[in-house]
C-alpha cells in the first residue's frame, strides 16, 4: 500500500537574484519522506528552514520546481480541487473571518463543500460544543480570547472531517497554560478521529507531545534527523533533536525544559 | 455629556449661527444679494409641493444615481482586472490617472460635442468624472484583502465564485461604502455643472433659471434641495454601513 503523503526529491526554488551561479532562492533541496495513514508527524526546525514551504507544497498552494509530491495518491497542486474536504489546515494565527460569527467561521468549510444549512449548522455546533465554546456561537472573533479563537479555527478544520490535518505552529502565540490545554485537546481529537497529521513547530516539547515521529529540518529544507518517539527514551530523543537543530549552526531557544 | 448629544448641539449652534448671520445681512443688503431666511424656507418648501419642481429634483437624483451606478460597475470591473493582473494594472493606471486629471468642465465641453441628447451627455460626464476615483478606491479595497485569509479560504478549495462570495466581497464592502460616500458628493457637484450647461431640467437647470432672474432665494432653495439629497443618501449609506459592519469592534474611548 502506498503512503498517504510522499515527498520524492522535491526541490523548491523561488525567483530571486542569482546566488552562487544558481538563480533564485533554494528553499527546499531534494526533500524526500513518507507519512503513513493515521500517522502523527512533527516537523521541527528553526525559523526560515523551509518548514512553511514544505507545508505550502503539501497543501498544494505552491508548485515544486523539481520532484514529486503525492498526497493520497494525487498531486496536491495539479489536482487542487480533488482535495476539497480531504485536507484541512490549522494555521499559526487563527485566521478567522472577522465578519463571521464563531459558528459561521466553523461552517465555512462545510459551506464550501456544499453541505445543507441544517447539516452544517449541526456539525459546526457539535464541534464548538466539543471544544468548549458552547454559548459563544454568535460571538464575533473580536469578542473572543486568543485561545477561544484558536479553538474555533481547530473546530473549523475538524468540521470538514478531513483525511489529513496540517498544523502550522497553531499554539505558538498562546500563553503556556492555554497552549498546553489546547495541545491535549488537539491530540485527543486527532487520535479519536484517526487523522493523519503533520504538525509544524519550533518547540521540541510540542513535537514530543504531538508527534509519533519527529523530523528535524535544516535549511534548505532537508531532513537532518528523523526519529520515532515510541521507540526510544524521551530524554535521549530530546537531546538528539536539540543536537540536530544546533548542528545547523543556529542558536536554538532552550525549550527542552 | 453624551458625545453624540454634544455633537448635535454644536451642529445646531453652528448652522443656526450661520442662518442668523445671513438673516442679519438681509437687513443691510438688497434681497437679490441676501434674501431673508423665511423667504428661502418658503421657496425651499414650495419645491416639495410643486409637481414640476419635484420632477426636476427627481431628474437630478436619477442622474446622480445613474452616473454613480455606471461608474461603480465600470470601476469595479477595472479594479478586479487591475487587481488580478499586474500587466493590466500597468496599462490601466496611466489612463485612469490621466482621466482623473481632466476637469469636469472639459468633460462637459467634450460631451456637448460628442453627444446629441441631454441624458447621454450627462451620463457620460458623470461616469468620466467619477470613474477613476471608483476604480482606485475599489482597487485599494481589493488589495487590502488579507493574504492570511486568502490562503485560509483557498485551503478549502473554493471555486472562483465561492471565493468571491465568501472572501472578496465581504473584504471590499467597507471600501465600496466609503467610495459611494465620497463619490456621492463629487457627483452632486458635477451633475449641477452638467445640467447648468446642457439640460432643460434638473437642479442645475433650475439654478440657471434663478440666476437669469436674479432670484437668490430660489437659487439658495434649490441648492439646499441638493445638499439635503446628498445628506439623506449619505445617512442611508451610513445606516447600511452600520448594519453590514456591525461585526467591527468599537473602542469605548475614542482617540
Amino acid at each position: 500500500m502506498s503512503a498517504t503523503i510522499e515527498f520524492c526529491n522535491v526541490v523548491k526554488r523561488f525567483p530571486g537574484p542569482e546566488r552562487a551561479g544558481e538563480s533564485g532562492f533554494l528553499a527546499v533541496d531534494r526533500l524526500s519522506f513518507e507519512v503513513e495513514q493515521g500517522e502523527m508527524v512533527a516537523v521541527l526546525g528553526k525559523t526560515g528552514c523551509g518548514k512553511s514551504t514544505m507545508f505550502n507544497l503539501l497543501a498544494g498552494l505552491i508548485e515544486p520546481t523539481e520532484g514529486t509530491v503525492r498526497v493520497l495518491g494525487h498531486d496536491p497542486f495539479l489536482e487542487f480541487d480533488w482535495f476539497r474536504g480531504r485536507i484541512a489546515i490549522v494555521f499559526q494565527n487563527d485566521r478567522l473571518m472577522p465578519w463571521r460569527t464563531a459558528l459561521a467561521n466553523v461552517e465555512l468549510g462545510l459551506e464550501l463543500l456544499g453541505k445543507s444549512d441544517q447539516e452544517r449548522r449541526a456539525t459546526a455546533l457539535g464541534w464548538l460544543e466539543r471544544l468548549g465554546l458552547k454559548g459563544h456561537e454568535n460571538d464575533y472573533p473580536h469578542a473572543l480570547s486568543g485561545g477561544m479563537r484558536q479553538r474555533v479555527s481547530i473546530a473549523r478544520a475538524f468540521a470538514v472531517d478531513p483525511e489529513i490535518l496540517l498544523c502550522d505552529e497553531p499554539f505558538s502565540a498562546l500563553d503556556e497554560l492555554t497552549g498546553q490545554r489546547l495541545r491535549e485537546e488537539y491530540l485527543q481529537l486527532v487520535k479519536e478521529n484517526g487523522k493523519t497529521s503533520i504538525f509544524v513547530t519550533h518547540s521540541i516539547n510540542e513535537a514530543l507531545q504531538l508527534g509519533e515521529r519527529i523530523m528535524v529540518f535544516h535549511l534548505p529544507a532537508r531532513i537532518a534527523l528523523e526519529v520515532r518517539i515510541a521507540a526510544g527514551d524521551r530524554e535521549d530523543i530530546r537531546r538528539r533533536v536539540l543536537e540536530a537543530m544546533t548542528a545547523g549552526g543556529a542558536a536554538v531557544e532552550e525549550q527542552a525544559a | 455629556m453624551n458625545r453624540w448629544y454634544q455633537l448635535r448641539i454644536e451642529t445646531v449652534l453652528a448652522l443656526g449661527g450661520l442662518a442668523l448671520a445671513w438673516q442679519l445681512a438681509s437687513y443691510f443688503f438688497p434681497p437679490y444679494l441676501f434674501p431673508p431666511i423665511p423667504e428661502i424656507v418658503q421657496k425651499f418648501l414650495a419645491i416639495f409641493i410643486d409637481q414640476e419642481s419635484l420632477a426636476n429634483a427627481g431628474a437630478t437624483a436619477a442622474r446622480i444615481f445613474g452616473g454613480l451606478i455606471g461608474s461603480f460597475l465600470l470601476g469595479l470591473t477595472f479594479a478586479f482586472l487591475m487587481g488580478r493582473s499586474e500587466r493590466v494594472y500597468r496599462y490601466f493606471y496611466p489612463i485612469l490617472n490621466f482621466i482623473q486629471g481632466i476637469p469636469a468642465l472639459s468633460w462637459v465641453v467634450i460631451a456637448i460635442i460628442w453627444f446629441k441628447g441631454t441624458e447621454p451627455r450627462i451620463l457620460f460626464i458623470m461616469v468620466c468624472t467619477t470613474l477613476a476615483a471608483f476604480s482606485f478606491q475599489m482597487l485599494d479595497a481589493y488589495r487590502s484583502m488579507s493574504k492570511d485569509l486568502f490562503e485560509m479560504t483557498l485551503s478549502f478549495r473554493p471555486t472562483r465564485k465561492e471565493l468571491f462570495r465568501t472572501l472578496i466581497l465581504p473584504t471590499i464592502v467597507p471600501g465600496i461604502l466609503t467610495a459611494w460616500k465620497v463619490n456621492l458628493g463629487n457627483a452632486a457637484r458635477v451633475v449641477v455643472v452638467a445640467e447648468l450647461v446642457g439640460a432643460t431640467g434638473g437642479i442645475g437647470y433650475q439654478l440657471l433659471k434663478q440666476q437669469q432672474v436674479f432670484d437668490m432665494a430660489g437659487a439658495i432653495a434649490w441648492t439646499l434641495v441638493l445638499v439635503a439629497f446628498v445628506l439623506v443618501v449619505q445617512q442611508a449609506i451610513t445606516l447600511v454601513e452600520n448594519w453590514l459592519l456591525a461585526y467591527r469592534p468599537r473602542a469605548e474611548r475614542s482617540a
